[in-house]
């Protein structure tokens, strides 16, 4: 765990601070900034939320566990998050209902009555402490294979776009390659072929997301190769590299960011299926209602285990969807309602 | 257009080709048969049982080169993995399961009356029902109706497709009682009660997002200019919207079609699986679950190549449909 | 003089704005006679394609009318008639064509369907009596070879071709009254003096009365019969054609035909009207002109000038002509 979510960490520190140093000297990122707080303020805070959960399960070290704890046990780098619930004082037998006092089959009094805000799972886990585990997981998915592969994507459509003829043809048709095959298959194949490790199936996500943003890069370098003040900055000598950074990228950093919040759901989504599929990521939501799924059909039913992870899935999923759509309004003209 | 045609064609089965050679690099070249052999046979069987597995199965030969011809023979090239990949893919000649030692093939064909039983009626439903509720939002663009339903839109968007299945299976299957929660028979007057639910359920996790969409087209297209045209020949908004915008917003619905296609293989993956539909979805499940890489790498091959005819399929209909391409 | 065929009284168009509804038409005032060719001209953005989209209550969703208007067409206040009613009248009464030929064609379906439908919605015929009907249209609007062109897609027609086939469509149930925004301003030159006189002969030979929106005085010049100059959302002088473009008493409108480039003037300084147009909601008070006009006195700043009579054809909405007029 440690390198990854120590990456994370990171990636979200760097990418908070270029945010914030974009927002700050730019005007036309001020206002956008001011406009989306304005539309939907409730969806941010959510977000900022969620985010503080994940930094939190981000952050740990080794120590301070509980005494009587075998080795292995101890040498385990334990979170903010997992020192606030302390998992090994908290947990039940097995399954309680929210805010019981007894345990669910048995009747036996729990170890902490009534504190459950949703009940324990079949381990006696407490489900508000695994659905703030599964945030750090939901980030990492949406968040963390995104940056890795925008990058990647924006080199290789941009350059396609820019650079034109041959080096378009190959772009291009690798495109069209891995977009023929439907991305949940890919999705499937990759993760069998490399194994069910995080980094990998990260890997593999990039991978299947990678066309759409390639596409869109590829697709605006085209137009704006175009545009006229390129042609000015070419005749006036500058090289291309400086061209691409200086009008190119500012020019599509728009479309990407729109992109981005819109795929974060898609692979939120598309991992809740690999874990059905039994390759997910651990501790991730999508695990979880796995688990949870058979529950139903008990008698008397459970469903505080599903309820947790679906709704903080919910939750997630609404708010970036909100905030993604009323960036799109904000930024991309061409899409906004008739009759302002 | 015949040109076109031909073109598109051609490059499709490039593409084709592009994509076998990815799905070698997958399966062959980053996947090691030995693994493959270990899983299927068990863990503690002699070397002489694994290289027997291994050649019954295809796995045997070199990956691109095989050094045992000398060179000028074209068995050199022609007796590899790559080839013979190639070869068998492009005849569809699929071998056997690596997990069963069934016959891939007549899995295939027990398995695709299943999957089109759920796919055709769930694409036709959805789209359907999704344009006719988008004409219809569209008609009442801004006022309260239409923001109610974007809403709407919006909330059954953020819904996982499992938590669909989970909550039709437990609400109608279980609670309600209306449709059986799984199972599947073949004579068609009884496949129906098994496929309803399924094909409910399919059709509402994905209507939010494609009322959304086709709102936005039709909404886009009611704004131009030969729409005012129209109003101002004295067309009722009613004809406006049937006769002007949808035959106008058919153009970009049809490429959006492309898109929805691979959702109706993974989407039909779940479906499938859970609703315990016996098609190519669940023979997918099952070879994930059973580690059968040959019965993946054909399911993978046939998804691209049903994607691709897609594609093409669609760029005909759209050429066809809109006047501007089809009499260049 | 028997009664006018259009009469705008009052036009006031509103649109939402950051402080409230503002006005981008005000107290216009606007007749038509029987037959005649009124030009509406006016720089872009001063409303005249919003008035003659409100005549025939087309303004876009968020305009609207205020309740002062009155539009009165052939004896009906247009404002005041059901929506079927209005149905109706639009393309059957009155007939409208627009700027851009290449974006007001349905592109995926054939020129003659579509005319067909502008004479289907007001007439019910039989198919192949709407058909003739059709080509005669067609051939009426000067398209060679109609009955070929009537399966012709609009992208396969040039841009005269496409706004003649806009006529067709306006003019398919005799409309008395047509009104045309800026017909010819996406046009090449030559196509532009070949519609316009398309416009004279149609309306000589049926009758239609012609409300021609443009900027430019050139075609004012080539076919009309009456005048209206607009600035800032009303009417500042109307008259005929000869009064106005010989003896223009409004100095917006004295402005505007002064800074007209002639060749004989080859040498001196191109004449302007000094500032920029106000926008709608930053109108002054008073006259909407007296920031920019060079004879400005008091009363021009506090309030707004009514319609004084010069004859019996000419008027004017200024201080100063009042002025002279009455001494």
């Amino acid at each position: 765990m440690g390198f990854l979510s120590n990456t994370l960490v990171v990636l979200l520190l760097v990418g908070g601070v270029w945010l914030a140093r974009l927002v700050a000297r730019d005007r036309y990122w001020r206002e956008n900034a001011t406009q989306l707080w304005r539309r939907r303020p409730l969806a941010l805070i959510t977000l900022a939320l969620f985010l503080l959960i994940g930094v939190l399960d981000s952050v740990g070290w080794v120590g301070g566990g509980a005494s009587g704890e075998d080795d292995v046990a101890a040498l385990r780098s334990r979170t903010l998050i997992d020192r606030l619930f302390q998992p090994e004082r908290f947990t039940e037998a097995s399954y309680s209902a929210p805010l019981a006092r007894l345990s669910f089959y048995g009747g036996q009094p729990l170890k902490h009555p009534g504190k459950h805000l949703l009940g324990t799972d079949i381990l006696g886990r407490d489900v508000v402490y695994r659905a703030c585990k599964g945030v750090r997981v939901a980030l990492l998915i949406g968040g963390f294979t995104s940056l890795i592969v925008i990058p990647i994507a924006l080199l290789f459509g941009v350059f396609a776009g820019y650079f034109g003829k041959r080096i378009d043809d190959a772009v291009f048709f690798l495109m069209t390659v891995l977009a023929s095959v439907p991305s949940l298959l890919l999705l499937i194949a990759l993760v069998m072929v490399m194994g069910r490790g995080t980094l990998q199936v990260c890997i593999a996500l990039g991978i299947t997301g990678w066309v759409h943003f390639c596409r869109i890069a590829r697709g605006e370098t085209l137009k704006l190769r175009e545009a006229e003040f390129v042609d000015a900055a070419r005749a006036l000598g500058v090289s291309d590299l400086t061209i691409i950074r200086r009008h190119v990228l500012p020019n599509i950093a728009h479309l990407i960011i729109i992109t981005f919040a819109l795929s974060f759901t898609g692979l939120v989504l598309a991992e809740t299926i690999l874990s059905y599929l039994g390759i997910g990521l651990d501790g991730s939501w999508g695990q979880m209602i796995d688990q949870a799924r058979n529950e139903l059909s008990r008698t008397p039913i459970i469903w505080w285990n599903l309820a947790g992870a679906s709704v903080a899935l919910f939750v997630l999923i609404l708010a970036v969807n909100m905030i993604a759509d009323a960036l799109r309004d904000i930024i991309d003209p061409r899409t906004r309602r008739e009759g302002r | 257009m015949g040109a076109y045609l031909i073109r598109r064609v051609g490059y499709g089965l490039i593409t084709v080709l592009g994509v076998l050679f990815l799905l070698f690099v997958l399966f062959f070249a980053v996947t090691d048969p030995d693994d493959i052999a270990r899983k299927a046979v068990g863990e503690r069987a002699r070397p002489e049982v694994y290289a027997l597995w291994k050649k019954n199965h295809g796995y045997d030969r070199p990956l691109l080169l095989n050094r045992a011809y000398a060179a000028g023979d074209s068995r050199r090239y022609t007796d590899t993995l790559l080839f013979d990949h190639y070869r068998r893919m492009l005849t569809f000649d699929f071998g056997n399961s690596d997990a069963d030692d069934s016959l891939i093939a007549r899995r295939l064909k027990e398995g695709m009356g299943p999957s089109l039983s759920l796919t055709v009626p769930l694409f036709a439903f959805g789209l359907v029902l999704g344009v006719l509720l988008a004409l219809f939002v569209a008609f009442f663009r801004e006022t309260y109706i239409d923001r109610a339903v974007l809403v709407l839109c919006m909330l059954t968007m953020s819904i996982a497709g499992l938590l669909y299945i989970i909550s039709g299976q437990y609400l109608i299957g279980m609670l309600l009682k209306w449709f059986p929660i799984s199972g599947f028979a073949f004579e068609p007057y009884l496949a129906g009660r098994f496929l309803a639910l399924p094909v409910l359920v399919g059709v509402v996790s994905g209507i939010g997002a494609d009322v959304r969409l086709y709102r936005t087209i039709f909404v886009e297209e009611s704004n131009r200019d030969y729409v005012r045209t129209a109003r101002a020949k004295g067309c009722g908004e009613v004809r406006v919207m049937l006769a002007h915008v949808l035959r106008n917003a058919l153009i970009p619905i049809l490429s959006n079609i492309v898109i929805t296609i691979p959702f109706l293989f993974t989407g039909a993956l779940l479906l499938e699986s859970f609703f315990g539909i016996p098609g190519l979805g669940s023979l997918t499940v099952e070879a994930i679950q059973g580690n059968d890489f040959s019965t993946l790498r054909t399911m993978v091959y046939l998804g691209a190549l049903l994607f691709i005819a897609g594609q093409i399929l669609t760029d005909i209909s759209y050429a066809l449909a809109d006047p501007r391409v089809r009499l260049t | 003089m028997s009664a006018p065929l259009l009469s705008v009284e009052n036009l006031v168009l509103t649109f939402p704005a950051e402080t409230g509804r503002i006005a981008v038409v005000d107290k216009l005032n606007l007749t038509i006679a029987r037959g005649e060719t009124l030009a509406l001209v006016g720089e872009s953005g001063c409303g005249k394609s919003l008035t003659a989209l409100a005549i025939m209550r087309l303004l876009p969703k968020p305009g609207r009318v205020e309740a002062s208007s009155r539009i009165e067409f052939d004896g009906r206040n247009l404002l005041e008639l059901s929506v079927p009613e209005m149905r109706a009248v639009r393309g059957g009464a009155i007939g409208m064509i627009f700027q851009e030929p290449m974006t007001s064609l349905n592109p995926v379906t054939t020129v003659g369907d579509q005319v067909l439908e502008a004479v289907w919605l007001h007439e019910k015929m039989s198919r192949s009596a709407a058909r003739e009907r059709v080509v005669e249209l067609l051939h009426m609007v000067g398209i060679p070879d109609p009955r070929a062109r009537f399966s012709a897609y609009p992208h396969q027609l040039s841009g005269g071709l496409k706004q003649r086939v806009m006529i067709a469509m306006a003019m398919a149930m005799r409309p008395r009254l047509l009104i045309a925004d800026e017909p010819t301003t996406a046009l090449d030159a030559t196509i532009r003096a070949q519609i316009l006189a398309l416009l004279r002969q149609l309306s000589f030979d049926t009758g239609t009365a012609v409300l021609l929106i443009t900027h430019d005085f050139g075609v004012v010049n080539e076919i009309a019969d009456r005048v209206a100059v607009m600035y800032a959302g009303m009417i500042v002088e109307e008259g005929t054609r000869r009064e106005l473009l010989s003896h223009p008493r409004h100095p917006y409108a004295q402005g505007l035909l002064k800074s007209i480039p002639r060749p004989e003037a080859r040498g001196n300084k191109l004449l302007e009207i000094k500032g920029v147009v106000p926008r709608p909601g930053r109108w002054p008070p008073g006259c909407r002109f007296a920031p920019r006009c060079p004879s400005a006195f008091d009363r021009c700043q506090a309030e707004l000038p009514h319609r004084t009579t010069l004859s019996s054809s000419q008027g004017a909405w200024c201080h100063l002509v009042e002025y002279e007029v009455h001494t």
